[in-house]
């Protein structure tokens, strides 16, 4: 038993540890995008580096979380449901890291006038990320406080998609000089920025839905 | 070896007690893997031992009262009455309680030996069964509320939760344990305690007397029980009232112990005392109850829409039909040990046989006096007067029990009516509903049959689909190469001809000229009137038959050439292909592809392929 006590120590660290990963990874990638739009080249090739290492940080972490809840059965119960949380927010430095790479790839060319909605479409789009963080951190602790720190999560996410939405209106009703392939390449960028808030959602679905669940 | 034999039949009782009640204490943990088997059996078996031999003389001394059974062939058989009744009606799927079994054995031999029965003690008895339960069923809110509001007020990481959810398992099932053995230790080596005396061992510090030595032997077989057997059952316990979490299991099984230990402890009855509460009854109660009892407790608190209520129905049936058929188990066996095997059953039986003997001897001593001497007639009356005192005595003794063994008897037989009326019921709910089994057996047999044939029907026409379809791809591959080579034929030609005419505009020569166009013309006649395309064509009809005929039927004004289109596109040919082979520019097979699909009024979202392919 003194065993165990200690590999949960660890996984206790692990799993912030991972958490921490993943939320670094969301404010690395907000950062990027607003070199790219900036054209600081050298700072966005360092957050490219920046979130590839988190991203594997994070990966190697979850592998390792996985095998202690499967090697001591850990909460044997509700482990996959914790494993499949843990996999959604996997999920969202996973996006974070191929986004980041498609504006390195892709190399769109982001109209003036449209900088700061792409700005600010990724500034909300990351904060409904940020507020589900906290929100996995207290699953752990109290289920119970769960659901009251989610109304962020949607709130954040229905504003993305508001933003998305102008932003789509604007390209494809006011900019009528833009070639009509450019409006489709940003159309999907503005949809590459909005998957980070729609993933953050179905982690704050999945999470309402544990707590109710841990609690007896 | 003689005392391990009569043994046997409370070791097996014991054995089976083990097996079944490990799983009130362990079984959800193990169920839900929060502890291994090895490490719940072990803790198990120690501490039932530990209750056993520590605090198990309580309720013995109670079942005592309820009847001593001071002979071995007697405790022998009252036990094995008792083991046999659990493995019946476990048998027969009814719910059945160790505890309730061997006080219906002891009954049965108290009638069987004409032994009275206390009725207070009976009484104090069947209302621990009562009470028993609900208890649990209190103990069981009232911790259930605790335990929510500690993990409602503490913060504790989920996986520390987890680690304490395990160690409070481990300690209120050790607890659990130790309160099961402390309490049914009672119902395995109660009734041998009378009649087994043991020498009393001594280590220096600590003393086993008689009664804890058996009980230990006891504790062993519940070990043995929990650790061969349980394992089964405690994978399969937990969900057949309502399913519980891990943290719910630590209040039902600590409510659980907490109501045996209470019924079993002796000290905790003398305090009950010494503060002016009346004393609590050491008995003997059935875990299964409690367990029952707490987990409806907690579904009541819950709201009670998890509880499966028909299974309190089964509960009062095992209050009633277990001591019963126990007790006429019993009562039948000890007539056949006491007459077929001639053994000393106890009890008031060999009373009334020295009475009989006693009554009838003096009336031939007296008439012998009388007959031979008459001076000792005084010393004869006397007698007589003596051994009809001691008759009268015995008369008054027994009159009194026999009055309440009337009573009780008729109660008995009502009772054992409605019981027998319950279990025909029962037998003929679970015959009924094997009848509705074997009724659904046979119609999904009948359906797996048409089934069956139905995958084999599909089979063979799935091989035959398959064999028609590659002799299809075989034709269809047939034709692309004939049509390929056509292809190949006419671009060699058509090149040649590119070539004489380039040859032809350098010479001057004007015999070679007229030669040379002469060679042009072949080829181009050849061009146009090819053989082999010819029979290409003909090949095609043949093969597209029946597609040329529906196409006929379906669209009546169809020409040749669209035909021929038709069945060229239909091998997925281009259009440069089919124009190589019809002798015409692909921008003609263009236009006649537009034509056709005018024709076939085929919707410009479709293909104009796939339409045909699909006809």
């Amino acid at each position: 038993m003194s065993l165990l006590y200690k590999n949960v120590k660890q996984l206790v660290f692990d799993i912030d540890e991972f958490i921490d990963a993943v939320e670094q990874g969301v404010l690395v990638f907000k950062e990027g995008v607003v070199n790219y739009i900036n054209g600081d080249k050298t700072s966005f090739a360092d957050k490219i580096k920046r979130i590839n290492r988190l991203e594997a940080t994070a990966d190697k972490l979850q592998r390792k979380i996985d095998d202690e809840f499967y090697r001591h059965s850990i909460l044997p119960q509700n482990a996959s449901d914790i494993e499949g949380m843990l996999d959604k927010l996997d999920e969202i430095i996973d996006i974070s890291k191929d986004n980041l790479y498609q504006f390195d790839d892709e190399i769109p060319t982001i109209p003036k006038e449209l900088k700061s909605d792409f700005i600010r479409l990724a500034d909300t789009s990351v904060e409904s990320a940020m507020a589900v963080f906290p929100a996995s951190r207290t699953f752990f602790r109290e289920p119970l406080k769960v659901k009251e720190m989610l109304s962020k999560v949607y709130f954040y996410e229905k504003e993305t998609d508001k933003i998305a939405r102008n932003i789509k209106r604007k390209l494809f009703h006011d900019m009528k000089d833009l070639d009509h392939s450019q409006k489709i390449h940003l159309r999907y960028f503005t949809l590459h920025i909005e998957t980070i808030s729609d993933k953050a959602e179905s982690l704050a679905d999945l999470l309402s839905i544990l707590a109710l669940k841990m609690s007896i | 070896m003689i005392i391990l034999f009569f043994l046997s039949s409370g070791l097996f009782l014991g054995w089976s007690l083990g097996a079944n009640d490990a799983a009130n204490i362990f079984g959800t943990a193990v169920g839900t893997r929060m502890l291994r088997f090895k490490t719940a059996a072990i803790v198990a078996s120690i501490f039932v031992i530990l209750g056993a031999v520590i605090q198990g003389a309580g309720a013995s001394h109670t079942l005592g009262k309820l009847g001593s059974v001071s002979t071995l062939a007697a405790a022998f058989t009252v036990a094995l009455s008792a083991a046999l009744t659990v493995y019946w009606m476990t048998r027969m799927s009814l719910p059945v309680s160790t505890s309730q079994a061997i006080v219906g054995a002891i009954i049965g031999w108290n009638f069987y030996t004409n032994n009275p029965t206390d009725i207070s003690t009976l009484t104090k008895i069947v209302s621990t069964w009562i009470s028993g339960p609900i208890l649990g069923g209190v103990f069981a809110v009232l911790l259930f509320m605790f335990v929510k509001f500690t993990i409602r007020k503490t913060s504790v990481h989920l996986l520390f939760k987890d680690i304490f959810i395990r160690y409070g398992l481990l300690f209120v099932g050790a607890f659990g344990a130790y309160s099961l053995g402390a309490n049914n230790i009672a119902n395995v080596m109660g009734v041998f305690t009378g009649a087994i005396n043991l020498p009393i061992l001594n280590f220096g510090i600590i003393q086993f007397d008689s009664t804890q030595q058996l009980f230990f032997i006891g504790g062993v077989a519940i070990a043995i029980g929990i650790i061969t057997y349980s394992r089964h059952v405690m994978k399969t316990v937990g969900n057949t009232l309502m399913p519980l979490t891990p943290e719910a299991a630590i209040v039902v099984v600590l409510s659980q112990a907490l109501v045996l230990f209470i019924f079993s402890s002796q000290g905790l009855s003398n305090a009950f005392q010494s503060i002016g509460l009346p004393a609590i009854p050491l008995v003997p109660v059935s875990s299964s109850q409690i367990v029952i009892g707490s987990i409806i407790g907690i579904g009541i608190y819950k709201g009670g829409k998890e509880i499966k209520y028909n299974i309190l129905g089964g509960i009062s049936l095992g209050w009633v039909a277990t001591p019963i058929v126990a007790g006429i188990m019993a009562f039948f066996m000890l007539f056949f040990v006491n007459n077929v095997f001639k053994q000393d059953v106890g009890g008031n039986r060999i009373l009334i046989a020295n009475t009989e003997i006693i009554s009838q001897s003096p009336i031939v001593v007296v008439d012998s006096t009388i007959q031979l001497k008459d001076s000792n007639s005084n010393i004869s009356q006397s007698d007589a007067q003596i051994t009809n005192t001691i008759t009268e005595d015995n008369e008054k003794d027994i009159l009194p029990h026999n009055s309440n063994s009337i009573l009780l008897l008729i109660a008995i037989i009502i009772l054992l009516v409605s019981v027998l009326i319950l279990l025909y019921k029962l037998k003929q709910k679970n015959k009924k509903s094997r009848f509705n089994l074997r009724q659904t057996e046979a119609i999904e047999n009948k359906y797996l049959i048409k089934i069956n044939q139905l995958e084999e029907n599909i089979k063979d026409k799935i091989t035959l689909q398959d064999d028609l379809g590659k002799e299809l791809k075989f034709r269809q591959s047939e034709m692309v190469t004939m049509a390929m080579s056509i292809i190949h034929k006419n671009e060699f030609l058509d090149n040649l001809k590119k070539e004489v005419v380039k040859i032809k505009s350098g010479v001057k020569d004007h015999d070679i000229r007229v030669q040379l166009n002469k060679l042009s013309l072949m080829i181009t006649q050849d061009l146009s009137i090819d053989r082999d395309r010819e029979k290409f064509q003909m090949h095609i009809n043949k093969q597209n038959s029946n597609f040329i005929h529906r196409l006929e039927n379906e669209y009546p004004s169809m020409t040749d050439n669209e035909k021929r289109l038709a069945s060229l596109l239909r091998l997925n040919l281009s259009s440069k292909e089919i124009a190589s082979i019809l002798n015409i520019s692909p921008k003609s097979v263009e236009m006649n592809r537009y034509r056709l699909r005018k024709k076939l009024k085929v919707e410009p979202k479709v293909n104009l392929t796939d339409f045909i392919r699909d006809f």
